[in-house]
């Protein structure tokens, strides 16, 4: 268990290395203000959106699930808000719009565990329905307009300060939540069981059908949440390119985090590094001074390179006649 | 059958070992041409391990296999089809979505142009099809077959190359007896054809309705090797079922000590469900032991399965303390006191990447909901007792369960229900391939959980086991219950007897 | 309607959905608009989709098989920024031509090779393509590339005219060729159908001893091919290459693909199916543009009740 977590924890110390090698201040924090500023401090708060939605993803991986509509999801959860709160400035519009905004994330989420655990349907296409048609719905919501808002409550959940961004603190309060309430709860073990068989599952009685429903709820939710932070960062809701590609982020930093596509077993400190690992990978290439779109190419060689770690196959290359044998 | 050809496949000292398990001990096959042999043997006994040593699938450790004459050592299915050795699965291992002609041809497909010619294909498909008496068209797609049809269209697959070697391994297990006797048919056309047909059924009556000679394993070592006409049924079953199979003294005859039994708690009537079990009647008392005796494919784990709500019965109804009990799945046979430890541990009995904890408390956790967790105290208090109670080794609650041996895995299974104390305990083959000292150990649980007033319902391949334990023996044959006994003036033979099904008794109720 | 169903095989049903989806949308746009039903809407649909047929071509194979490509949509970008940069640098067209098939060819077999060898998810493999094949496209330039070169531009210019007055490019010709020749490949070699039976049933195509590892491997070939053909039916189209082409166009490949009535589990659909789904997301689009007051993007919410409406239909026939 321990050592899976090895191979990212050593890519990500290489990459701050690297980063503390080309800039030199990459480590220094300083105050200024009452917030905090620094390198690393820039790496976890753009990184918050990624982590959250990575949180649910998780999760949904567990149960041997995808959610591809994640970041059709963002886009609702931020453009709801945005257009809830027009003009106005109040708190309590931007809360309730948040609110508003959330709720509807959950009955997305519900939508998709329909499918999946209702109708039985393949998780890659059940979610790709509401992936294809989610942004239409958040283009639906803002009228095709990048919806502009100047409120100053709403703007501190992307872009606030309490000390550290508060960004950062929503996505490790929620980190630490849901680490609290799987391994406090029994849903963890219970998410670990359906996800690594399933027919043993029922047939001791697990309600799976619940479980799984209640992965994706939490994914969108997650989701909506990420959504409000993208949006009220700059205080706007872009229904075409808030959370896009977003979700093929999340699912890399799960599956870079040592939880297996295949479901069962999952890691939440995996996914933390994960998370990490990708953003420090696209604060790297810009430091070094790499177009940042080239990140990409830099991406698909993490992730090969991690999946080939992790593949049981590639590791017993060696004994491959064995393994057809038996 | 004369003896005057040479056999056309020749396996001498076969010997094959899985990881801790030794699956073939220096077996000796034999197979005529022109003959139907039947390989007979029960769950483990070594038949298909044996058959793919001959297919191509496994390589032997040692020994010789030797096609009309001379040694072979095929490295694939491919390379013994190409020697003549054509084998047909009991699943049909065909594409459901290609065209008949396709799933006949496919792979030596005639061609013209670069291209597969259809029209010359469909005909040579038609006719291998005549060749065997199927009319189907060639051109329809599989799938909308009947699953009998796929089976002789897998059939016409394995006989369209040359084949000097069929091998039927349970083909009839999906078919009605309008359609076994239709392959019937066809495998005695090819007989007669010169074909030498290996044959693998759990119906002793179709075994002695085609077969010419049978083959007997059990363990994995070859017990003997008869002419279907010089054996009778109760000999062939107690040689496939073994007689001393380590004699367990301790639990002789601990039936006749629990004669105290409590009132009916689950009652079937005319219970059943369409192609796995005929309807049935049952009662199970509380503190009883109710055996089921039957071969492998008689139904016993799917009336179990049907009385745990894991499968839905389509006919009869359940009582639960006198009231009906619709079983919408397992949860409802949970929330009534039933458990159900399946013998198929690793596919649905175990979570083998989770630790020994978790799969201990799983069912009572899930019976709980995932809101209300068991207090962690609580939890190892149950799991050292039970660590301890069951002899688990190794002890350690966090290990996880697949790297287990057998035995402590099928504890593991047996704890978790044992947690949620179950009022019905249903335990299908809780001792098949686990090592004799855990094998004891079961069975005294078994002894001990009946006494204390567990009623239970125990399936075995081993009828001494079932025998030594029950208080009633409940056997079926072919899918359906044919008779009840009272355990405690049974003996093997008499059940040996029924199975093999000379005549139809009377019902013996107790 | 009983002898239809009668005389047609079940498995045909769903793409002949599609095709009366095709149809009902289309007579519903010229039952409402003048000049919706001529013959030069019907061939702007060829014109403006075919790149989307080449690449549905493709995705057909790679979903029949059982697998999915994620990488196509940046394939098609990586071959346009191929293409231009290429066409910027003075190579003549055929060098362009082979140096874009090849590479397309060549990231297809690493994913299959890998996919294979390694045993891992296609879904993370081609996801791993996307970004590379996107990212390599930056690598070349940031920028948008124009395409200059004369043939080039003769060739993305030239109509062809059809009797009736309606025109047609180059690319309509190369699309259909390409469906052509995908329909004879999946339904005359050993190989398309082998296609089919690994889709239906690997474990099975692999005791029957059929050649599974070439065709396992060999769908992302063709599936790469299909994606760099089509990027160079893009750059005729666009006459421009760049990094942000075609994003997002595997998930209308794949769209088209399952409104087709290609079973995403594999073992069922056609080529033409794929066709029909292109033509269908095609025509709502013109819809729309026609209509005025629909806004683009109920595009996108209506391609998704369509392929929910598909996918409900599908379970019902698998589970049938």
């Amino acid at each position: 268990m321990k050592n899976k977590l090895l191979w990212p924890l050593l890519a990500l110390v290489a990459l701050l290395l690297l980063n503390l090698i080309v800039t030199p201040s990459f480590f220094a924090l300083r105050m200024q203000d009452g917030h905090l500023y620094g390198g690393l401090v820039d790496v976890l708060k753009n990184g918050a959106p990624t982590l959250l939605i990575a949180l649910g993803m998780t999760l949904v991986i567990a149960t041997r699930g995808i959610d591809l509509s994640v970041g059709a999801v963002a886009a609702i959860a931020g453009a709801v808000t945005c257009v809830h709160i027009g003009t106005s400035g109040s708190a309590s519009t931007a809360f309730a719009g948040m609110a508003i905004a959330l709720v509807l994330c959950a009955v997305l989420g519900l939508w998709n565990g329909f499918l999946v655990a209702g109708l039985g349907i393949q998780p890659i296409i059940a979610t790709l329905v509401l992936m294809t048609a989610g942004r239409g719905v958040a283009m639906l919501v803002t009228e095709g307009q990048i919806v502009t808002v100047n409120n100053t409550a709403y703007r501190q959940v992307g872009a606030g300060f309490v000390v550290l961004p508060v960004s950062i603190l929503i996505a490790l309060l929620v980190l630490g939540l849901v680490a609290f309430v799987t391994r406090r709860t029994a849903l963890g073990m219970l998410i670990e069981a359906v996800g690594v068989n399933p027919e043993a599952s029922r047939l001791a009685g697990v309600r799976s059908r619940t479980i799984i429903w209640t992965v994706y709820v939490f994914a969108a939710v997650c989701a909506g949440i990420a959504g409000l932070m993208i949006s009220s960062n700059v205080s706007a809701a872009d229904a075409n390119n808030a959370g896009l590609w977003i979700e093929m982020d999340a699912i890399l930093a799960v599956v870079i985090g040592g939880t297996s596509l295949a479901g069962g077993r999952y890691s939440l400190t995996g996914t933390l590094l994960g998370a990490l690992i990708i953003q420090t990978l696209t604060t790297t290439v810009y430091t070094i001074g790499v177009a940042p779109e080239v990140t990409l190419v830099f991406k698909a060689i993490v992730v090969i390179a991690v999946c080939l770690v992790q593949a049981p196959k590639a590791r017993a290359a060696l004994s491959f006649r064995k393994v057809a044998v038996s | 059958m004369t003896e005057s050809p040479p056999p056309v496949v020749e396996m001498r000292g076969i010997s094959l070992a899985f990881p801790g398990v030794k699956a073939l001990q220096d077996v000796d096959f034999r197979l005529f041409p022109g003959e139907v042999h039947a390989l007979m043997g029960e769950n483990g006994a070594g038949k298909s391990t044996l058959i793919k040593t001959l297919t191509g699938v496994h390589r032997p450790d040692t020994g010789q296999v030797v096609l009309a004459g001379d040694d072979v050592a095929f490295s694939s299915p491919g390379e013994a089809q190409h020697a003549g050795i054509s084998t047909v699965y009991q699943e049909v291992n065909l594409c459901a979505n290609l065209t008949v002609a396709e799933n006949i041809l496919l792979g030596r497909e005639p061609r013209r142009f670069g291209g597969i010619d259809f029209p010359a294909m469909r005909r040579r498909a038609a006719e291998v099809l005549a060749r065997i008496g199927v009319h189907i068209d060639p051109a329809s797609s599989l799938g909308e077959h009947p699953i009998a049809v796929q089976q002789l269209v897998a059939i016409a697959r394995a006989i369209a190359i040359d084949c000097r070697v069929l091998v039927l391994d349970e083909p009839t297990s999906s078919l009605d007896a309008g359609e076994v006797a239709e392959l019937f048919r066809i495998m005695r056309v090819l007989r007669d054809e010169g074909v030498a047909i290996l044959f693998v059924s759990h119906f002793l009556d179709q075994v002695y309705e085609i077969s010419d000679r049978m083959t007997v394993l059990r363990n994995g070592t070859l017990v003997g090797e008869h002419l279907t006409a010089d054996v009778d049924r109760r000999t062939l079953i107690a040689q496939m079922i073994g007689r001393d199979l380590g004699t367990l003294e301790a639990i002789e005859h601990a039936a006749e000590e629990r004669q105290a039994q409590g009132p009916v708690l689950v009652a079937a009537t005319g219970l059943g469900r369409r192609g796995a079990i005929e309807p049935f009647d049952l009662e199970i008392r509380a503190g009883q032991v109710v055996g089921l005796a039957g071969l492998l494919g008689s139904g016993r784990t799917e009336l179990a399965r049907l009385l745990f709500g894991a499968d839905r019965a389509d006919s009869g109804r359940l009582l639960v303390d006198g009231k009906p009990l619709r079983l919408r799945g397992p949860r409802s046979a949970i929330a009534a006191g039933i458990a159900f430890s399946s013998e198929d541990r690793k596919g649905e009995g175990l979570v083998a990447d989770l630790s020994i904890r978790d799969n201990l408390v799983l069912a009572m956790q899930a019976a709980r909901g995932w809101t209300r967790p068991l207090p962690r105290k609580t939890k190892d208090q149950l799991v050292d007792k039970y660590l301890k109670a069951l002899d688990i080794r190794p002890a350690n609650p966090d290990a996880l369960v697949r790297t287990l041996s057998g035995g402590n895995q099928q504890k593991v299974l047996l704890a978790r229900w044992l947690v949620t104390e179950p009022r019905l305990l249903i335990l299908d083959e809780p001792t098949r391939g686990i090592d004799i000292g855990a094998k004891a150990q079961i069975q005294q649980l078994v002894t001990t959980l009946a006494a204390e007033g567990t009623a239970i319902l125990f399936i075995s391949a081993e009828l001494e086991e079932v025998v030594r334990i029950a208080d009633r023996i409940v056997v079926l044959r072919d899918r359906r219950k044919i008779a009840e006994l009272d355990g405690s003036v049974t003996g093997v033979d008499e059940v040996v007897e029924l199975i093999a099904g000379g005549a139809t008794p009377e019902k013996v109720v107790s | 309607m009983t002898t239809l169903a009668q005389r047609v095989p079940s498995r045909f049903l769903p793409v002949l959905a599609t095709v009366a989806l095709f149809v009902l949308a289309f007579g519903v746009g010229s039952a409402r608009y003048d000049g919706f039903a001529s013959g030069q809407v019907i061939a702007n649909l060829f014109i403006d989709n075919a790149f989307l047929i080449v690449l549905a071509a493709g995705m057909t194979f790679v979903i029949l098989s059982g697998g999915i490509d994620l990488s196509v949509g940046s394939v098609v970008a990586l071959s346009t920024m191929v293409t231009a940069s290429g066409l910027q640098a003075g190579w003549p067209v055929p060098l362009v031509i082979v140096a874009v098939l090849l590479t397309g060819s060549t990231l297809g077999l690493l994913m299959g090779l890998v996919i294979h060898k390694f045993d891992i998810q296609p879904f993370i493999v081609t996801l791993a393509g996307m970004f590379l094949a996107r990212g390599l496209c930056f690598l070349i330039s940031v920028e948008s590339v124009s395409i200059k070169d004369r043939t080039f531009r003769d060739v993305a210019t030239a109509a062809i005219e059809l009797p009736g007055g309606v025109t047609i490019t180059y690319n309509v010709v190369i699309a259909l060729l390409v469906v052509a020749a995908a329909m004879y490949v999946l339904h005359r070699t050993r190989f398309g159908r082998t296609v089919y039976a690994v889709g239906g049933s690997e474990s099975s195509a692999l005791l029957m001893g059929l050649p599974t590892t070439r065709v396992k491997v060999g769908v992302y070939v063709i599936s790469g091919l299909c994606s760099s053909l089509a990027g160079l039916l893009f750059s005729l189209y666009m006459l421009s290459g760049y990094g942000l082409h075609a994003v997002g166009m595997e998930l209308d490949a794949i769209a088209a693909v399952v409104i087709g009535g290609t079973l995403l589990a594999g073992g069922v659909g056609y080529v033409l199916g794929g066709l029909a789904g292109v033509l269908v997301l095609g025509t709502i689009q013109t819809l729309i543009s026609f209509q005025g007051t629909l806004s683009s993007w109920w595009t996108k919410i209506v391609i998704g009740v369509l392929l929910l409406v598909f996918i409900a239909v599908q379970r019902t026939i698998v589970r049938r």
